[in-house]
């Protein structure tokens, strides 16, 4: 049915609406965006004023200068760097099992993977509380990082697991016949056949520990603080000050929308391939 | 295919560091919640906690607070991904059509979905925002309003537009999920039906509708179970008032443990909502899990 279309008419029944629903989806963070860049006068101003009266990177700057904002940026980061790590670690060797050994409770312990990433963070995070308590881990990098892999490493099982399937078997028995070692075929032919997959679980095990709140929340206290419960307080500290807070989700969005862009057609390949093929 | 050589032991070797940590971080903690929610346990005097019995449970059943956050949390899931569902489904069929910026258009609108919660709550707090917030101004220049409203600060209101942000943050995800299932339909199926003439909507209902069945069942049970649970977007937002207008289950849950750090108390509610979740857990694991196989 698209075969017949004149231009006017695809302009009209198709670009139009497309605009209309990417407007709804990006307003409102280029509204944010832009209200990041105005002079505070203008943010009192109803009814509103749209455009800037001047650019201005003044609430960037007393963020930075003012607040411990880039040190909470450098804690977001270790903290989603660690849990690519510990992610893929444990991940990686569990999804070779998956896909290449035939044991017993294979299936049950794959399941299961899938089932806990389903259970409420609030069942999770009360006794994980009192265990990093206990362990005396509150407030470290390492119990945030232990608290990410909660959905960080099933996650990761179930995308390596699909990446892994994909190799032809075939590959590794080759391997085999010429003298390889198990290891050394996980080395030299299946681990660089599946970088492409390794490094859009890592990118979106990042961005989801980056954009983490509660976790982050109950784990971190003043030292490991990551930018998303840092803004959150500042919104009960300047409440009325929309460029401060504007500018700070700005610089937490940014990177990551940009990150999330150069990755998301092989992402958006590998979330929906399974189930699109259930 | 195992090979001859693998000794039986050696894929469990494999799974250890993943298995661990999970049990550490997951399996644990859950067998904790279920212990807690049999005890008084509270959080500064953890020592005294002594088991009560299903005294928690009968607690919750008799709380006026439980009920209205049960009767938000029908409305907040049912809302939300009804909305999502309609709003992907139809930017996924104009998206599927073929346009010259199609690639463009493909990946901007997923950006919602790449945004963490704090953000999303920050925005739109700020577009809803009484005294300066651009929603009552874009309002009142079209006439639709008089003056400006109290949206997030109104009982009435506060929910509704929480639930716009979610909808925002989640549609997406929809329309990624049924553009790949549309993909997958075959275009001969399409111009056959155009040589039978089958109008627009007819060829809606009769070759892509069964096509996607699938795939946009599996995205809903998903997404029930991720709407269900998801709380930071109100924690920031309104932090579940005003007064209990916008308490959904897991922020009852979360505030009780949080604020009022009634730990065994919290970890009953946190239990009641995952077994009234569990149903559609089952129907969605086993969907997937037919993939094991494979």
């Amino acid at each position: 049915m698209s075969l017949r279309r004149s231009a006017l008419q695809t302009f009209v029944q198709v670009e139009v609406p497309v605009l209309l629903i990417l407007a709804f989806a990006l307003a409102p963070f280029a509204w944010m965006l832009l209200t990041s860049v105005k002079p505070t006068a203008d943010l009192a101003l109803f009814p509103v004023r749209y455009l800037p009266s001047r650019l201005t990177f003044e609430h960037y700057a007393m963020l930075i200068e003012r607040t411990s904002f880039a040190v909470n940026l450098l804690n977001s980061l270790v903290i989603a760097c660690g849990a690519v790590l510990l992610g893929l670690a444990t991940s990686v060797p569990a999804a070779y099992a998956f896909s290449r050994f035939r044991f017993a409770g294979r299936r049950q312990i794959l399941t299961s993977f899938l089932v806990i990433n389903m259970f409420p963070i609030v069942l999770l995070i009360i006794p994980l509380f009192v265990l990093m308590r206990k362990l005396g881990l509150i407030d470290t990098f390492v119990g945030v990082i232990i608290g990410h892999s909660t959905f960080s490493i099933p996650f990761s099982v179930w995308m390596l697991v699909s990446y892994f399937n994909a190799i032809p078997r075939e590959l590794d028995e080759a391997a085999t016949i010429d003298g390889a070692s198990r290891l050394q075929t996980i080395r030299r032919v299946i681990l660089p056949l599946i970088m492409p997959g390794l490094v859009t679980t890592a990118i979106y095990v990042f961005i989801t520990s980056w954009n983490e709140y509660l976790f982050a929340m109950m784990l971190s206290g003043q030292t490991v603080r990551p930018v998303t419960v840092a803004l959150q307080l500042f919104i009960g500290e300047f409440t009325v000050q929309w460029g401060l807070l504007t500018a700070g989700g700005a610089l937490i969005a940014l990177p990551v929308s940009i990150l999330f862009l150069l990755v998301q057609r092989r992402l958006v390949a590998g979330l929906t391939s399974g189930a699109v093929k259930a | 295919m195992t090979q001859a050589t693998a000794r039986p032991l050696t894929p469990y070797g494999f799974l250890l560091p993943a298995l661990l940590v999970t049990a550490t971080v997951i399996l644990y903690p859950v067998a904790q919640t279920i212990v807690f929610s049999l005890q008084d346990y509270l959080l500064y005097a953890p020592d005294d906690a002594r088991f009560v019995g299903a005294r928690n449970f009968l607690a919750v059943l008799k709380d006026e607070v439980f009920w209205i956050s049960l009767r938000h949390s029908a409305v907040w899931v049912g809302g939300i991904v009804f909305a999502q569902l309609a709003l992907g489904l139809v930017a996924a069929l104009l998206l599927n059509q073929s346009f010259w910026w199609r690639g463009l258009a493909r990946a901007l609108v997923i950006i919602p979905w790449a945004l963490p919660s704090v953000i999303i709550g920050l925005m739109w707090t700020w577009i809803f925002d009484f005294n300066t917030g651009v929603l009552n101004d874009v309002l009142m220049r079209i006439g639709i309003i008089d003056q400006p409203q109290a949206w997030l600060a109104g009982p009435r209101s506060a929910l509704a537009c929480v639930m716009l942000a979610l909808v925002w943050q989640g549609f997406p995800f929809f329309a990624i999920m049924i553009l790949a299932g549309l993909q997958t339909v075959p275009k001969e199926l399409y111009e056959a039906a155009e040589i039978d003439g089958a109008s627009a909507f007819r060829q809606f209902v009769h070759v892509t509708a069964p096509a996607i069945a699938g795939i946009v069942a599996t995205a809903v049970l998903l997404r029930i179970i991720w709407v269900a649970n998801s709380l930071d977007v109100i924690l920031v937002m309104t932090g579940g008032g005003p007064g209990y207008a916008t308490h959904t289950l897991p922020l009852y849950a979360f505030l009780r443990a949080y604020s009022g750090m009634e730990f065994g108390y919290a970890a009953a509610l946190a239990l009641m909502l995952t077994v009234l979740l569990l149903a559609i857990v089952w129907l969605y694991v086993r969907r997937q899990a037919k993939e094991l196989d494979a």
